[in-house]
């Protein structure tokens, strides 16, 4: 954990302020959509969020305000936060100290959930359902009037339609994270947040991963994904926030260009490698 | 969505998820049917004393049986993490945990269904009559067990030695339950038959504090 | 550190004091004589029991209120001093029980509530034992005590109805009816002293919990630093050879 802190501390404060000045321009293909569909965008505000599990500081002093439509890629190295920091978001914990805030129009606190997507590290489905039931389950429990024919669409949106009636004990890694994703989207979130969606993914969900994440930019859902440097997706990215220590090292702004700062991780990656 | 609703979904999963396998139930009704067998050797199975001990007998039964089998169901949740996906539903968290509640007393209920009849024949008891009253003292003292022991299920998910664990937790604090069954179902097999009314308002009671008490911690007992 | 020593000194003088009292001082009674005397310290043991299990009560709820972990110091300071006063109440019952009325134990309502509340009092710790996330830890014994004073009355009921449909020969709270004054005065000297020795003992317990927390901290610093400092030598080593 500490090594990674060595690559984003090294430049020095001039370079990086400099770096700024130039960015100050935004770009007209990163900005992220304001046009969304109206009133149902939301965006997610972290405002002085402390989180200690015991003694153990996961995060501290994080203040990020994120706009509904953002595209944040979230770096960091492993044990930097990243995972909490998404998991906080997706409501399953609280900041032990700070607050973290849904903003936009819409949603109330206790339907605020609905509007969340979230993917894990773990898969969160039932092994011993198979992939229709487990999809329809989670359409029923997010409140899908049509739950059996949106759970079908989405099987077929992912390409697990030939297996749908098998338990997902069967499936392959790759079949279970393309079903893992097509769970959190279910029922078209909001806000979308991601930890390595990417990994297991077979070349096949990975296409339609990355063309599902386009979809979703157009439309304007609001976007947290939290991967390494050297992922593709990462292209469509409107914002950069790294994190170090638990802390939020670098932030390549709201109307900032993300792609320096992937740049700069992608190169500080492949020298420590 | 309404949190009866929510569990009711919930309650179908865990009963399709269940009786796909089988296994639960199966179990719990073979390890009732030993305890059963064992407690024969204790005492002279003729009919008198089979009315006087039987009962104690049974519900002693249900009871091992039952916290045995109250353990995978919050264990289950914990591959894949599936508890955290249901805490993400927009659904109340009281939902998760009367979803399991129902689902567990279905479990019990249908063993404790193969069981009472398996139990008369063995130790020639009568429950002729007494039938509908008998399945009100089953389904509140059932009730009480599953209610207690679904939560203390949610606590020794998360602690080592799970299987010790939870009837270490959860029989001491189930005396009065099984006092307040026993004496009922006794009642219900003496050579007069008939409700005792005070032991059944106590189970209705006991049944309501810790739903209650459920209800109210039930947040602290699902976060993270 | 001063006040707790004269406290320790407190709580001890009166303890003596009491223990000459009750084998002294306190008259002799008429039927049972000298193992009477037991009662001297049986009877404010079980009030002090009854005493720490409030105070765990208190405490879970507390902590569930406030998350403040010094509530789960004091829970599991009131839980093992009464898991002590309880077994005290356990021992000495049947030792007085059985010269007087020839048998140990009876399953009285009162006997066999302070057995189950031994038998919570004694899950508690053992669910705290099995836990070994100190939150979860705390969390989880928070609820599960509340859970065990909410059945207390329960238990006491349950067995009340219970042996007044199957009575008893024998009760054991019998010789409170027309206590002699001497008596009287003796027991309260010595509830005094074991309610004394109790709060003496769950403060101890309660500090002995607070500074393993400020311990545990303090090592947890320490290593985090030793790691940081640890680690940095290798990255020093490499920046001076690309520099």
């Amino acid at each position: 954990m500490p090594g990674s802190e060595s690559a984003l501390t090294q430049r020095s404060a001039i370079s990086f302020v400099a770096e700024q000045i130039a960015l100050g321009e935004p770009r007209a293909n990163s900005q992220p959509s304001e046009r969304g569909p109206a009133g149902n965008s939301i965006g997610i505000t972290f405002e002085n969020v402390e989180k200690r599990f015991g003694l153990l500081v996961a995060l501290r002093n994080i203040s990020l305000e994120i706009r509904s439509g953002e595209f944040v890629a979230l770096l960091g190295a492993n044990g930097a936060g990243k995972t909490t920091l998404l998991r906080m978001a997706a409501q399953l914990m609280k900041p032990t100290t700070g607050s973290v805030a849904l903003t936009g129009t819409g949603p109330k606190s206790e339907d605020a959930r609905g509007f969340i997507g979230f993917v894990g590290h773990s898969t969160f489905l039932y092994d011993e359902m198979s992939a229709e039931e487990n999809l329809h389950l989670f359409a029923q429990l997010y409140g899908l009037s049509d739950a059996s024919a949106r759970a079908a669409a989405a099987l077929t949106a992912c390409g697990l339609s030939s297996r749908a009636g098998s338990l997902v004990r069967t499936f392959s890694r790759g079949m279970r994270q393309r079903l893992a994703i097509a769970r959190a989207l279910l029922h078209e979130p909001r806000l979308l947040l991601l930890d390595e969606p990417a990994a297991g993914l077979d070349r096949q969900g990975l296409a339609w991963f990355g063309s599902t994440l386009e979809r979703l930019r157009a439309e304007g859902c609001t976007i947290l994904m939290s991967t390494h440097a050297r992922n593709e997706s990462l292209d469509l990215a409107t914002r950069a926030v790294a994190l170090a220590g638990g802390r939020i090292e670098r932030d390549s702004g709201i109307s900032g260009d993300p792609a320096e700062l992937l740049a700069e991780l992608r190169s500080a990656q492949g020298r420590e490698a | 969505m309404t949190t009866s609703r929510a569990a009711a979904i919930l309650l179908a999963k865990e009963l399709r998820l269940e009786f796909r396998t089988r296994e639960l139930l199966t179990t719990t009704v073979i390890f009732a049917l030993v305890v059963v067998v064992l407690f024969s050797f204790a005492f002279e199975p003729t009919a008198a004393e089979s009315r006087r001990y039987g009962p104690g007998l049974l519900w002693i039964a249900f009871l091992f049986a039952g916290s045995l089998m109250l353990n995978p169901s919050f264990a289950r949740e914990q591959s894949n993490e599936t508890l955290d996906a249901l805490r993400m539903a927009p659904i109340a968290p009281f939902a998760i945990l009367l979803g399991k509640m129902l689902a567990n007393f279905v479990f019990l209920a249908v063993a404790e269904a193969i069981l009472v009849p398996v139990f008369a024949v063995l130790y020639n008891v009568s429950f002729s009559g007494v039938a509908g009253r008998l399945i009100l003292v089953l389904g509140l003292g059932t009730l009480g067990l599953v209610i207690t022991g679904t939560v203390f299920s949610a606590i020794s998910a998360h602690a080592r030695m799970r299987e010790l664990l939870l009837p270490l937790l959860l029989l001491p604090i189930l005396t009065p339950l099984l006092i307040a069954s026993v004496e009922a179902t006794a009642s219900l097999l003496a050579e007069q038959p008939e409700l005792d009314r005070t032991w059944v308002a106590f189970l209705a009671g006991f049944d309501i504090v810790f739903l209650t008490a459920s209800w109210l911690m039930c947040d602290y007992l699902l976060e993270e | 550190m001063k006040g707790r020593i004269t406290l320790v000194l407190v709580a001890s003088a009166l303890m003596v004091f009491a223990g000459f009292a009750a084998l002294y001082v306190a008259p002799d009674e008429k039927t049972m004589h000298a193992i009477q005397r037991i009662f001297y310290f049986h009877v404010p043991s079980a009030i002090c029991s009854f005493v720490a299990f409030f105070i765990v009560f208190v405490a879970n709820f507390a902590y569930l209120a406030t998350r403040k972990p010094k509530w789960d110091w004091l829970g599991v300071a009131g839980a093992e001093v009464g898991v002590v006063c309880s077994t005290i109440v356990l021992i000495t019952g049947p030792i007085w029980a059985h010269p007087v009325w020839g048998i140990w134990w009876t399953w009285d309502a009162r006997l066999t509530s302070t057995f189950v509340m031994w038998l919570l009092y004694m899950a508690y710790l053992l669910l705290r034992g099995f836990l070994d996330d100190p939150q979860r830890k705390a969390m989880f014994s928070a609820v599960f005590g509340i859970f065990a004073f909410l059945d207390v009355p329960l238990v006491y009921f349950s067995n009340r109805l219970w042996r007044t449909q199957h009575p008893q020969p024998v009760i054991l709270g019998g010789s409170n009816s027309g206590l002699d004054p001497m008596m009287g005065k003796v027991l309260l000297i010595s509830f005094v002293a074991v309610l004394c020795i109790t709060a003496v003992l769950i403060a101890d317990r309660y500090r002995l919990e607070q500074l393993r927390s400020e311990f545990e901290e303090l090592r947890f610093r320490a290593e985090s630093r030793y790691a940081e400092r640890a680690s940095k030598i290798p990255q020093a080593a490499r920046e001076a050879r690309v520099e």
